[in-house]
């Protein structure tokens, strides 16, 4: 075989570097005259397991109001190519939904990442956005609704539910990223707040397969209960890998397992057992609304789907919420139907009787405590109404953030209020 | 289990230590020994290595869930890989043998529509299979022995099984002397087309071997989950040097040492920037990996005497 010039283990080298390339695309289809809704959520690539049944439930809720007759007398039209969860991709479609499709409003994103890549993009252009992924929390922005739970509500539900049970030694594995830093420094708040000891803390690379030094580590110290805010395919091995260790007498808790990635179902039994995740929603609590059919009419619509997370419910009430404001406000402008949800807004959910804060932008959410035992099967417990108290009345010393007197495009993160 | 007053704590930790030496070891060979068969042999990057790999995991994991015994699974795995390697050779790849961009753009776009076509067909996930053959425990540790001593074990025999094939059969004989110079063994009467088939045939199945292998030690089965392999994997080969077998060993050995190590000391983090800072100083030491400078230094040595 002769050998060019290039030598081959230059070229492969070069071709490992050359693997996160992406191919930029085109998809979609032009605006229209009627209201216009975007939903920008993952179909394919790292996110699609979460954000298929998010882009599901938008369509879901769009759809049952189209049947329904419209929004002021005019039928919605939807606008929903796929980001291939690809955060470059991300940035040139919304900015193609809002200048050529000029969306009213706009769903988008999975990951925290995903929301910091196009929130420039939304304050240029002021575009009215719900980001609807539970997360860290402490967004204050003019434009953007984050109605998921945050990790002050998740993690404030859970922490203490585990430790008034358990004991007060916590060790922390999280996600090596914006989401999982700041979360784990909202369980060392909480720790700091309620006494409790942080014995371990680990961050982990998103690359990550392989856990067993982590799982040794923690056998070494021996927790009370880990707290695990772990992420994405190849973090879920360590459920797994823990099952094998025999450590399912301690217990997890946790706000990303289970409530987006259904591991309880993808997993067998015991890999899952004695974990006990802060959630908002699951498919398994069903419908609180008074003869609500949430759950039914979501498989009756998409029958392939693999699971009604925490995150599609989440989609789902908020085009409520934004089709409820349209109505009061008259118009679809989307100046006006801010001012009209700045008002503050109580919406029906699937998951219970909530309201919209209009200061921060936030929710007010009924959270629970969900348990897998030996058979993964869920029970949910510690229900609380958990306010988002962090925005209101923690940030700007005491003062929080209002965004119906002051204009804001920041994140505040906890070591902004607390030492952590 | 040892009861925990019989030795001290250090030789537990000592313990705890070699076992994660071995995972990492275990994982690091098997993800690579697929690529560097056909990138050593055949002068192909195949850039859908990993997505070879899935096809390993997914003919593992759905007749598993059919009811299959997860041993026939993981042959029937294999097999399916091995097929697939031969039909994408003879359709695809022999067009490019001696043309290494144009492969590796050919095999990338490959690797994105397999990935696509999982998800397409399959759905967005395929339910997980739980790691086999339990734990030993040692004082306050356990260590997973499906991932501590079984599959290192196997990376081990695999090794030798290609060190046996290529070295001591007549048709490793044939396969390297089509590699070297194909025109003279056509001349020789050997069939080279066969010979390439054959070769990438064996990469392929190396992959569906890894792939099944780690169908119950990979947690989630998602259409995205190739990418998992292909880092340790292109750093090993360009790490380990011209020689495939040796030259996958030695990589996978230092790079599993210092993944371990960092690990263990100081967290996952750590261990995976030492496993790369490792890769960038071994090229910059050794440009040509490992092997090519033990090659280097016998052919030096031998000009001296």
């Amino acid at each position: 075989m002769s050998h060019p010039n290039v030598s081959r283990r230059s070229v492969l080298a070069a071709a490992g570097t050359g693997l996160s390339l992406s191919i930029a695309g085109c998809a979609g289809d032009g605006g229209g005259d009627g209201p216009t809704v975007g939903i920008l959520e993952d179909r394919s690539g790292n996110f699609q397991l979460n954000g298929t049944s998010k882009w599901q439930a938008t369509r879901l809720a769009i759809e049952e109001i189209n049947e329904d007759g419209g929004l002021l007398g005019e039928e919605i039209e939807i606008v929903d190519p796929d980001p291939q969860s690809d955060n470059s991709r991300y940035q040139d479609l919304t900015e193609r939904l809002i200048l050529q499709d000029e969306v009213d409003a706009l769903w988008a994103g999975y990951s925290s990442a995903t929301r910091e890549a196009i929130r420039p993009i939304i304050n240029d252009h002021e575009q009215l956005y719900f980001y609807t992924t539970q997360y860290e929390g402490g967004v204050c922005d003019n434009t953007i609704f984050a109605v998921g739970s945050t990790a002050r509500q998740q993690l404030g539900i859970v922490t203490p539910y585990l430790a008034d049970e358990y004991g007060d030694d916590i060790y922390i594995i999280a996600a090596d990223y914006n989401f999982g830093q700041l979360s784990g420094d909202w369980v060392n708040v909480l720790a700091q707040e309620n006494d409790y000891n942080i014995v371990g803390e680990e961050y982990i690379p998103l690359e990550e397969t392989d856990f067993s030094s982590v799982i040794n580590r923690i056998q070494d110290e021996d927790p009370d209960f880990i707290m695990s805010m772990l992420v994405g395919a190849n973090h879920e091995n360590f459920y797994d890998q823990r099952a094998t260790a025999g450590m399912e007498d301690i217990p997890i808790g946790t706000s990303t397992t289970m409530a987006q990635g259904h591991e309880h179902i993808r997993y067998d039994p015991p890999a899952l057992t004695n974990v006990y995740a802060g959630v908002s929603y699951m498919e398994e609590l069903g419908d609180e609304r008074e003869g609500g059919t949430f759950v039914d009419d979501f498989y009756d619509r998409f029958e392939d789907a693999n699971y009604l997370n925490q995150e599609a419910q989440n989609n789902y009430f908020s085009v409520y919420l934004w089709a409820e404001a349209v109505e009061e406000a008259g118009t679809f402008d989307q100046e006006a139907v801010i001012e009209v949800l700045e008002e503050g807004q109580d919406i029906s959910a699937p998951s219970g009787e909530l309201t919209l804060d209009g200061a921060t932008h936030h929710m007010e959410h009924e959270m629970r405590v969900a348990r897998a035992d030996e058979n993964h099967e869920i029970s949910f417990d510690g229900q609380r109404r958990i306010e988002p108290t962090f925005l209101r009345e923690e940030v700007e010393d005491g003062a929080g953030c209002d965004l119906t007197t002051e204009d804001r495009t920041t994140q505040y993160e906890p070591n902004d209020v607390y030492d952590v | 289990m040892i009861p925990a007053t019989v030795l001290p704590s250090q030789v537990y930790s000592l313990i705890a230590f070699l076992f994660q030496f071995l995972d990492s070891f275990g994982f690091i060979v098997l993800a690579t020994v697929g690529l560097a068969i056909i990138f050593g042999m055949m002068g192909v990057i195949n850039l859908a290595h990993g997505e070879f790999i899935l096809i390993g995991v997914y003919g593992t994991a759905l007749p598993f869930h059919a009811g299959v015994p997860l041993p026939l699974a993981m042959v029937m795995g294999v097999v399916v890989t091995v097929v697939f390697g031969v039909i994408v050779e003879r359709t695809i790849v022999h067009r490019f043998y001696d043309r290494l961009l144009d492969s590796m753009v050919a095999t990338w776009g490959l690797a994105l529509i397999i990935s696509q076509l999982l998800l397409i067909i399959f759905g967005s996930s395929l339910d997980s299979i739980s790691t086999p053959m339990g734990n030993v425990g040692y004082g306050p540790f356990t260590s997973s022995i499906y991932r501590g001593i079984f599959l290192p074990g196997i990376a081990l025999l695999v090794l030798a099984g290609l060190y046996v094939l290529f070295t001591r059969t007549e048709f490793g004989i044939k396969a390297r002397a089509t590699i070297e110079d194909p025109e003279t063994a056509r001349a020789m009467g050997i069939d080279t087309d066969r010979m390439y088939v054959s070769t990438f045939a064996i990469g392929s199945g190396l992959a569906g071997l890894t792939g099944a292998l780690y169908a119950p030690a990979l947690g989630s089965i998602t259409p995205g989950r190739g990418s998992t392999f292909l880092i340790e994997a292109f750093v090993a080969v360009v790490v380990g040097g011209p020689s495939v077998i040796v030259g996958t060993l030695s990589a996978s050995g230092l790079l599993s040492v210092f993944n371990a190590t960092g690990s263990f000391f100081f967290g996952t983090f750590v261990g995976q920037m030492m496993m790369l800072v490792v890769a960038i100083v071994a090229l910059r030491a050794l440009p040509d990996g490992i092997t090519g400078y033990v090659k280097q230094w016998r052919q030096r040595r031998r000009a001296e005497q």
